[in-house]
């Protein structure tokens, strides 16, 4: 299969707001449950060990029409939650058992009581993690979060999670990050050959479908790029942050291509690459799910930095290791935590000499003139100076 | 009236007092001879910091003065002008523009850089950013406390002993190190039992919000009843005296059957019993608070009140179970309750203080309160059958705050409550 098939694929998957492959997926067998999440961490190995389907929503896109999600929401908050609202309320997403709420911000903290009064009969929960990362504190408070997520997911099938059923989630999401990870280590070595909305469509089809299904869909991506000659442009090699939540459409994912600049990597999906590195497979899983997100887990806007010290080193070691000459900051509009981080980000580059830019989108926004434009200069600037 | 006469405000005495204690706290902190502590108000840890020997500060609280006297606008200008966004929270950009114009006080003398920011966060992620941003000016020693948020309504014991194992292991050895003092539990315990002996009087005197008619105003009044409790004196002699002071006071008004006290004087006639979601805005407060007793409405109870600790549900510091008890104290404050629970409460309220019904003043830059407001709204409409109202304002920034629009909404409120009450009394 050409690389051009696999991502039409991912196009439709992306596209399809009644999330079809899920339904279907569900249909397939009796009893089968699913579980959705809305962005940023989740740790869906538990959801996967329960014999369920995380399942990641992410707004309703600039297909979608929000009609009812507007009555719920003023219009000085972002629009991911009204999207999604919106999803809910027209029904679809009404084959979702039960929803995930992560600890990103205030926005999704009161969303999911919000959920909790509109589908009474389904199963929420505000999903906390520790934002003290020691192993005597942060690791034990976070291991019975995770208990009480097994617990409730235990509830909601009937059926009990064993130590080795996670185990073996653990070892099919290792794999899955390995890959995801490749792509994005051949996108930073060869942008032309991996066009970033190319790996943002394959990546948000990795959320409404089976993991292993996923992990093959990379591996014949990965095939077929390989294999395939794409030309080489004289684009600049840039870095998008602070799109964690609320996705930017996929017009403007290009539209920052298209204006010069290759994203040799970005934050617009980070569920998947949360963790860096392996989550060990032997011994309690728990613990191995807790430690990984204390000790190896990216830095983002969402966590506390312990120090002034670390703010903004990810940032910049993460523009060191894949040779980027600036920085985008693309927030969500309104979107506290991106937008109230991003001024530390900024001071971070400015006193390493990279150079950057900030804008704003929401998920619908439909002009991309300005963007461009602002890209474009940007990326001219680049190659001027560099 | 000359303009003088007309811009003196009727204050009662406990106002004096706490406008005094307001201000012997900012002496202690520009004084530069106490160690000082940043931290924030939902959450804070007075009695802690007190056994310590350090002195609290809280930047809401600046940026609350710097609201009233007008000064707050210009503060966010110029934090926007460095490079904040006009999308987050103002309080944020109040208190980094004010440190960027030396940090001075109401007293006119500069606030030194804290000793130590306490990042002990309830209710509300915006404040983890603002400490980072702090932290970031001042390159300061910071301690964080993180307090899980109560997602299903309810403290688990792992919520409970994570942020017990926290102030063991984190915040008091940080305090012991910036102060030089050795921790005192049984200073910490003594200062506890101050603080329930106010809370109950505090809790007490918003009660008496039931009351025809009310003797408080539990929003525009209730802001200077839950100052020092909320603040830098919760665990001292002088917030116990404070409160039995208040509550003489309320007694008396309920004796007499006197309404509050308004800038303009005692509010008999009370037309309207509110209960209002959402705090004030601070930029117009005088303005905003006309707006209501003019109309003769009065607020008999308020969420707001409860951001620094939900009292009226039951908690109380507990000298018995003191570090415990904290941690249940940060728990429990308002924001940190799950949207249903802060339902239900409205609910509550609506029904126990015998409302007209219920308002909200949603904050353009919280989306901590103001998330999910417009269904809270809706809910407690549903369940009470009494009608409810949506305003925006914001904090600090002045350039959110619509005399006009606000006026208008409040007029028809009102005339919607007179609508429900000659309908129901046409059916009765
Ligand atoms: S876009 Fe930002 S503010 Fe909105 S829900 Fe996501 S993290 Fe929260
Ligand atoms: S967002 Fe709201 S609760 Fe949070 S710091 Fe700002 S005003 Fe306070």
């Amino acid at each position: 299969m050409g690389s051009e098939e696999i991502i039409k694929r991912c196009e439709a998957m992306y596209e399809d707001l009644d999330f079809n492959v899920a339904r279907e997926w569900k249909a397939a067998e009796k009893g089968r449950k699913v579980i959705g999440f809305l962005p940023y961490y989740v740790p869906r190995e538990i959801i996967h060990a329960a014999g369920m389907l995380p399942l990641g929503i992410f707004g309703g896109g600039d297909q979608m029409e929000v009609i009812h999600g507007d009555a719920y929401y003023q219009s000085y908050i972002c629009r991911i939650p009204r999207s999604t609202i919106e999803l809910g309320i027209t029904k679809k997403i009404d084959f979702v058992d039960g929803m995930l709420f992560p600890s990103i911000c205030d926005v999704i903290r009161n969303l999911s009581g919000m959920w909790k009064m509109l589908f009474a009969d389904k199963y929420v929960r505000y999903f906390d993690v520790p934002q003290n990362f020691s192993d005597e504190v942060g690791v034990p408070y976070y291991v019975e979060e995770l208990n009480e997520l097994r617990r409730g997911l235990e509830k909601l099938s009937g059926r009990k999670i064993t130590d080795e059923d996670l185990r073996n989630s653990i070892r099919v999401y290792n794999e899955n990050r390995r890959l995801v990870n490749e792509v994005y280590d051949l996108r930073s070595k060869e942008p032309w050959k991996v066009p970033s909305s190319e790996t943002y469509l394959l990546m948000r089809a990795g959320m409404v479908m089976p993991v292993e299904e996923h992990s093959q869909m990379i591996r014949d991506y990965l095939e077929a790029v390989r294999n395939e000659d794409r030309p080489m442009r004289d684009n600049c090699r840039i870095i998008v942050s602070g799109s964690f939540c609320e996705q930017p459409p996929l017009n403007l994912i290009r539209s920052i291509e298209m204006s010069g600049c290759y994203v040799v990597d970005d934050d617009y999906m980070i569920v998947n690459r949360m963790i860096i590195g392996d989550v060990i497979e032997e011994g309690e899983p728990m613990e191995a799910l807790a430690k990984a997100f204390v000790h190896s887990s990216i830095d983002t806007a969402p966590k506390y930095s312990p120090t002034e010290e670390e703010k903004g080193v990810f940032l910049l070691e993460q523009v060191k290791a894949r040779g980027a000459e600036g920085v985008i900051f693309a927030a969500a509009s309104f979107c506290d935590p991106a937008l109230l981080e991003r001024p530390m980000l900024a001071d971070k580059m400015k006193e390493n000499n990279v150079p950057y830019i900030s804008f704003k989108y929401a998920e619908n926004s439909g002009q991309m003139q300005p963007i461009r434009e602002q890209a474009g200069t940007f990326a001219d600037s680049i190659k001027l100076w560099s | 009236m000359s303009d003088k006469a007309k811009s003196e405000v009727i204050k009662e005495p406990s106002m004096l007092k706490q406008k005094e204690m307001i201000a012997s706290n900012y002496e202690r902190l520009t004084s530069g001879k106490e160690k000082t502590v940043s931290t924030f108000v939902p959450g804070n840890l007075n009695e802690l910091i007190m056994c310590f020997d350090m002195v609290n500060n809280l930047p809401e609280i600046n940026a609350i003065q710097n609201g009233m006297r007008k000064q707050s606008g210009g503060m966010i200008m110029d934090a926007e002008k460095s490079g904040h966004s006009e999308d987050v929270c103002t309080y944020v950009k109040a208190d980094i523009g004010m440190m960027g114009r030396g940090n001075i006080a109401p007293n006119g003398k500069p606030i030194p850089p804290p000793d130590l920011l306490l990042l002990s966060y309830t209710g509300c992620f915006t404040f983890m950013k603002w400490f980072e941003l702090l932290r970031h000016e001042y390159k300061c020693p910071t301690v964080m406390l993180h307090v899980p948020y109560e997602g299903d309504g309810v403290i688990t014991d792992n919520m409970r002993d994570y942020v017990v194992k926290q102030l063991k292991t984190e915040v008091i050895p940080a305090f012991e190190k910036i102060s030089g003092v050795k921790f005192d539990i049984d200073r910490l315990r003594e200062y506890l039992a101050r603080s329930a002996k106010a809370e109950d009087d505090l809790v007490w005197c918003l009660e008496a919000g039931k009351n025809k008619p009310s003797p408080i105003d539990a929003y525009f009044g209730g802001v200077y009843y839950i100052g020092p409790v909320f603040s830098a004196f919760r665990g001292t002699q002088q917030a116990v005296d404070y409160y039995t002071m208040l509550r003489g006071e309320v007694e008396q008004r309920i004796k007499e059957k006197r309404g509050p006290i308004t800038p303009d004087g005692d509010m008999n006639e009370q037309k309207y019993r509110l209960i209002v979601e959402g705090p004030p805005n601070w930029t117009h407060f005088r303005e905003f608070w006309k707006l209501f007793y003019d109309e003769g409405a009065v607020v008999v109870a308020s969420t707001y009140t409860k951001v620094g600790g939900s009292y009226d549900l039951g908690f109380r510091h507990d000298p018995d179970r003191p570090l415990e008890s904290m941690a249940e104290y940060c728990l429990t404050c308002y924001t940190n309750r799950n949207l249903p629970a802060r339902v239900d409460t409205l609910v509550d309220y609506v029904g126990e203080y015998e409302a007209d019904g219920l308002l909200i003043n949603s904050i353009k830059s919280c989306n901590s309160f103001s998330a999910g407001q417009l269904m809270m709204m809706r809910e407690v409409e549903r369940r009470t059958g009494k009608p409810a109202a949506f305003i925006e304002t914001d904090l600090v920034d002045p350039r959110y705050f619509s005399h006009a629009n606000v006026k208008n909404r409040l007029e028809s409120y009102f005339q919607m409550i007179d609508q429900k009450r000659r309908s129901s009394s046409a059916a009765a």
